[in-house]
């Protein structure tokens, strides 16, 4: 690949200015393959700042004089401002930036030649999540299988090659469902409620279409769930779509479970947004935060305008639906929308942190990203990540990360020196060799020098479920992630500090071991 | 008491006003002279002072029972079911009759008796000693003195005693002033900062209408600003809206016109008037308080109410008054229309900004007494201890609190009080248990010789002061010496655990403030631990220098070691706070949140057809 090609000039000298909390850098300017860099100078501290071009988000250039000005707005949110000397070099390093950022080609991408030092190639993969966590499922319940009939990803291509399925369900039964499922996305576990013997299923809209045509293997597969739980279960739909929009899916091909097709299952209907509505409502809150002047009137007035705490509280609410009808229910449920592969995920994801406390330990937070997510450059994903901090704000002992996790997944899931948020399916993955020729984020974030920034000092494991209050008086704008750059919160951080310094004291005095080795991930 | 016709009543339901639609606790109600006790099944006890009771209803008569609402003061609100409804008659009788008091010696803190003997009473109101605090802000000094114009309540009914005036200003300079101010407060010094040598002083406003002038009210502003060596400037601060302030030049009132005082900078802050504060927190209330709130609802009714509106236009008018005395060196006078409700506000909580003393346990409580109360805001008005005009009532030290409790979240390390301090405080202040809060200056309260025959408030929360520490307290850091906090609006937030204090659903699960607590106090007990441990070896390692023997000796030691032993129960309430949080977690199950309501949708026989409606209206908002 001939990055240089792309690359109008060498370098220039700049002045970067970095917010209003951060002093401004001077010193040379140099655009390569993937980042940008500044270098002040040997004495400077740091000696070198640098951007990776991927997580440019938009540039806007201006010159004046024999000068110019270019300003970054980053996918991390961050608004980054370049003063340039020379007409030229400004609008060549800004024509470099704008072709290099946008770069579609996976493979000539930052991850695939980032080899950092004291990391091995195919380290902290989680090569088969589904394979693990059968492991799981199978030491409580026979009723489940392992299929690999997705082996070459024929049935469904956003699908791993294996899926854990019912066991009285063969491959051909499968295949025939995911025809009549949108993008092949059939009807798999995606967690088993061993208290209740309960499962958590996700699937894409069933292919009705205007016919209200049926599939009777589909319809076996759910029978087989309701069957493998117990006698007499009961199950749920819980459809992501309002029963209006689910209806009208209908007309382009798609729609939802006729309720005589599906004896023992119920449907529900929980709009929730996604797509366009989410990106705008997203993109309203962190323009609201970006104006320091405003006042307290339009602030929030802002805040209630862009809607986006209001579909926190609806992805946090139909997840304890969800949730509920397992532990309190003893009912199986299935989530999906359309595709099943944004507001499904988000559902199964929120429910299985409420209900597994195991989902809840660093090692295996990480399982349920790689198990659940595919996709994570989407709003959607970071709806999911102020979802959890809520959590962890109700329920402050009972994750083993904190913050800094959620916010180094939302910085890596834009732009990345690893590959775990590479492509957008597992196929693409596989074609691309993502597994053995990147890094894994998770190999990155579990060396120990990561530790302190993103585990949650005070975690004391918590075998029950938590249930998060959804009122919007228990719910918060996630400051530490809207505002770290325009408003970043100093004082709490020094404090964060004092609370890691109290708590390993502790440890300390009570001779006992930090507990790293509980969430190292397993090989 | 002759108020109360019923004193138990059973079978009363307690309904919770956040969670599940219809479930209620069942119990008797038992209506003492100072309490409202309702035990549930469980045997768990909810205690109501009648003090604290704001607003009782009976609403109409239900199929289960009669409804009887009770709203207090510490926004709790509690909704019962008494069965019949004569029974509900006589208790919303007796609770209307004694939730007020037509005579301040009605008041619980008359009757109240924590067992103590006089001295012990007379020792707890001496613990806070403004003599001291004046002494300790390095008064009397060669620019300031102690007054003795007031000693007898002559000039200024409203004011303590003891007043601080510019050494230069003459007892007839005094006499003049208060003259030409509102209720008589003339201009006196609040707070010295020693090193800047700048003052903040307060007082009403002038009695200046159009065009009135006082020769003695500009030579005391004079003397105010000649006090102060490093800065001849000084800032007038008129706490009101500009609009308010000029209509109050109609009625014989206004403020400090420039021309007329020399060396002075006049400003207008904008805060509004207790009226406007009354309004705005009701409506906050109102939002809040509505069942099935959804999100856009909650920051409409936020926007609506103006409540953070007005906090942080009290905040930025401290910083205003901070900021001219550490940058400028300049002194400030502080004033509203009777100066007792925004003067107080911004004198104390700028005070606050400035001297870290005043962010510990103890030296809040002297803010209180010297801003507060000594300087005469009306408590028992403001609190509506007794049946008065309602027009009276107003949050404004509720307000103060809030304002407190802003910069406590924006300085976790700063204070060496927690929230529950803050709270505690704002449930004294109506309770009238103790004497610190009756009355509405210290005149009325020599009086009612508060002093002999109720107890202060603050020994006791000295006593418990372990629940009020906050444990990131870093009283050394001097980054945290002088605080200057961003009012930018994101950093105004609802104070939940204030306004839903007692809506246990509302807030999370599990206390990080209590398991940090444990966790310093038991990182303490440890370290004394190690270090008797190790002095014990010492000891041994000198009478025996065989290492062997040592060793044989520590171990035979184990079992009888006092020290090794309150470390094992230390273990074993290492497990405390993981219990607690477990038990709190518990606690918190779905049919406490509003999303079970549709536990009923599992079991309805046509969910596709109603969720949509349902689900749209109240569960997405």
């Amino acid at each position: 690949m001939e990055f240089s090609e792309l690359i109008r000039t060498g370098q220039a000298q700049a002045e970067l200015l970095r917010g209003p909390e951060m002093p401004p850098l001077r010193g040379t300017l140099c655009v390569t393959g993937h980042h940008l860099l500044l270098s002040p100078g040997p004495q400077a501290t740091p000696d070198l700042w640098l951007l990776l071009l991927r997580s440019v988000d938009s540039i806007e250039k201006r010159v004046a004089g024999d000068a110019g000005t270019i300003t970054l707005r980053c996918k991390d949110l961050r608004v980054l401002q370049l003063d340039i000397e020379g007409v030229e070099a400004t609008l060549d390093i800004a024509r470099s930036i704008e072709a290099l950022s946008s770069l579609e080609s996976v493979i000539t991408s930052f991850p695939f030649f980032y080899r950092p030092k004291g990391l091995r190639l195919g380290e902290s993969w989680h090569f088969h999540p589904p394979e693990r966590y059968y492991k799981r499922v199978a030491r409580e319940t026979r009723a489940w299988r392992l299929s690999e009939a997705n082996e070459d990803f024929s049935l469904c291509p956003s699908y791993p090659r294996a899926v854990i399925v019912p066991r009285t369900v063969d491959d051909d039964a499968l295949a025939r469902s995911a025809r009549f499922r949108q993008g092949g996305r059939f009807p798999v576990l995606s967690y088993y409620h061993a208290p209740s013997g309960t499962v958590l299923l996700r699937s894409s809209q069933p292919l009705t279409g205007p016919q209200k045509r049926r599939c009777a293997e589909d319809e076996e597969l759910l029978q087989a769930v309701l069957a493998g739980a117990r006698p007499g279960a009961r199950g749920f739909i819980v459809d992501t779509r309002s029963a209006q929009a689910a209806k009208q899916a209908r007309m382009t091909g798609g729609g939802t479970e006729a309720k005589s097709a599906y004896p023992g299952w119920k449907r529900l209907h929980r709009p929730l947004e996604r797509g366009r509505p989410l990106q705008e409502s997203f993109v309203h809150l962190v323009e609201a935060c970006g104006d320091l002047e405003q006042s307290m009137d339009r602030w929030l007035s802002r805040l209630d305008g862009c809607h986006w705490l209001s579909h926190v509280k609806a992805a946090l609410s139909t997840a304890c639906l969800a949730a509920q009808g397992m532990e309190w229910e003893g009912a199986c449920i299935l989530v999906h929308g359309a595709e099943g592969t944004d507001s499904t995920l988000l559902v199964t994801s929120l429910a299985q942190l409420i209900l597994d406390p195991l989902s809840r330990t660093m090692a295996g937070f990480q399982e349920l990203i790689e198990r659940e997510w595919i996709q994570h450059e989407a709003p959607i994903f970071l709806l999911f990540l102020d979802c959890v901090w809520q959590l962890g704000r109700q329920f402050p002992l009972s994750l083993e990360f904190g913050e800094g996790m959620l916010l180094a997944l939302f910085d890596h899931s834009y732009a990345s020196p690893f590959g775990t948020f590479l492509c957008n399916s597992e196929k693409e993955r596989c074609l691309c060799e993502v597994r053995t020729r990147t890094h894994s984020l998770w190999s990155g974030l579990n060396q120990p020098k990561e530790q302190r920034k993103l585990r949650n000092p005070l975690y004391a494991p918590n075998p029950l479920a938590i249930w998060p209050s959804v009122e919007p008086q228990s719910l918060r704008l996630w400051q530490g992630l809207f505002l770290r750059w325009t408003h970043p919160p100093e004082p709490s951080e020094v404090a964060w500090e004092k609370v890691w310094q109290i708590a390993t004291d502790q440890e300390k005095t009570e001779g006992s071991q930090p507990t790293d080795s509980a969430s190292e991930p397993q090989p | 008491m002759e108020h109360i016709r019923t004193t138990k009543v059973e079978q009363v339901k307690l309904l919770d006003r956040f969670s599940t639609s219809n479930k209620s606790l069942t119990g008797t109600l038992y209506l003492t002279a100072t309490h409202l006790l309702f035990i549930d099944s469980h045997q768990k006890e909810t205690w109501i002072l009648h003090h604290h009771i704001a607003l009782v209803e009976k609403l109409a008569l239900t199929t289960s029972g009669c409804p009887l609402v009770i709203q207090c003061k510490n926004f709790r609100i509690v909704h019962f079911i008494v069965p019949r409804e004569r029974d509900c008659h006589d208790i919303y009788n007796s609770l209307l009759q004694l939730s007020k008091q037509a005579k301040y010696e009605d008041l619980y803190a008359f009757s109240y008796n924590p067992k103590q003997n006089d001295s012990e009473r007379l020792r707890g109101w001496q613990l806070v000693d403004l003599t001291e605090e004046y002494k300790r802000m390095g008064l009397p000094n060669s620019n300031w003195q102690l007054s003795d114009a007031n000693r007898d309540y002559k000039i200024c009914e409203t004011y303590p005693r003891e007043l601080y005036v510019p050494r230069i200003a003459s007892k007839p300079i005094i006499v003049g002033s208060s003259k030409f101010r509102s209720k008589g407060r003339f201009p006196v010094l609040s707070y010295y900062h020693q090193n800047k040598e700048a003052a903040i002083c307060r007082c009403s406003q002038p009695l200046s209408g159009f065009s009135a002038r006082c020769l003695e009210d500009e030579h005391l502003l004079q003397a105010i600003s000649k006090a102060n060596p490093a800065n001849r400037y000084m800032y007038v601060m008129d706490t009101r809206p500009r609009l308010n302030a000029m209509a109050n030049r109609a009625a014989g009132k206004g403020y400090e016109n420039e021309d007329n005082y020399s060396n002075i900078r006049f400003q207008f802050v904008g805060i509004e008037n207790i009226h406007v504060m009354r309004s705005s927190l009701q409506k906050l209330l109102e939002v809040s308080g509505s069942r099935g709130l959804s999100v856009s609802d909650f920051y409409s009714g936020l926007e609506g109410a103006g409540w953070l509106r007005h906090i942080k236009a009290v905040t930025d008018a401290a910083i205003f008054l901070a900021k001219a005395i550490m940058v400028e060196n300049a002194s400030v006078l502080v004033h509203c229309s009777d100066g007792w409700d925004r003067t107080s506000q911004v004198c104390s909580l700028g005070s606050l900004l400035l001297d870290p003393y005043y962010r510990t346990i103890r030296g809040f409580m002297v803010l209180i007494e010297k801003d507060w109360i000594s300087f005469g805001h009306k408590y028992s008005d403001r609190c509506g201890h007794l049946d008065g005009d309602p027009k009276e009532v107003s949050p404004v030290f509720t307000q103060f609190l809030e304002c407190v409790w802003h910069l406590t979240e924006q300085f976790p390390q700063a204070f060496e009080f927690n929230e529950a301090f803050l709270l505690q405080i704002h449930e004294h202040i109506h309770s009238c248990q103790f004497g610190n809060f009756i009355g509405n200056c210290q005149k009325e309260r020599e009086e009612l010789k508060l002093k002999e025959k109720t107890y202060s408030l603050w020994p006791f929360l000295l006593h418990d002061q372990k629940k009020y520490f906050n444990p990131l307290y870093s009283s050394t850091s001097q980054k945290l010496a002088v605080l200057e906090p961003n009012t930018v609006s994101f950093n105004f937030k609802f104070w939940r655990n204030m306004y839903h204090q007692f809506d246990r659903t509302l807030h999370p699960r599990q206390s990080v403030f209590n398991i940090i607590m444990n966790m310093n106090e038991q990182n303490k007990q440890l370290q004394k631990d190690v270090k008797d441990l190790e002095s014990q070896i010492k000891q041994h390692k000198n009478k025996q220098t065989d290492g062997v023997l040592t060793k044989e000796l520590l171990n035979s030691v184990r079992p009888e070691s006092p020290a090794l032993k309150t470390s094992l129960c230390l273990k074993e309430q290492t497990l405390l706070p993981v219990k607690d949080a477990l038990r709190t977690v518990e606690g918190s199950s779905p049919a406490d949140n509003r999303y079970s309501e549709y536990a009923d949708e599992f079991s309805k026989a046509e969910p596709a057809v109603v969720s949509s409606e349902y689900g749209v209206a109240r569960m997405t908002c």
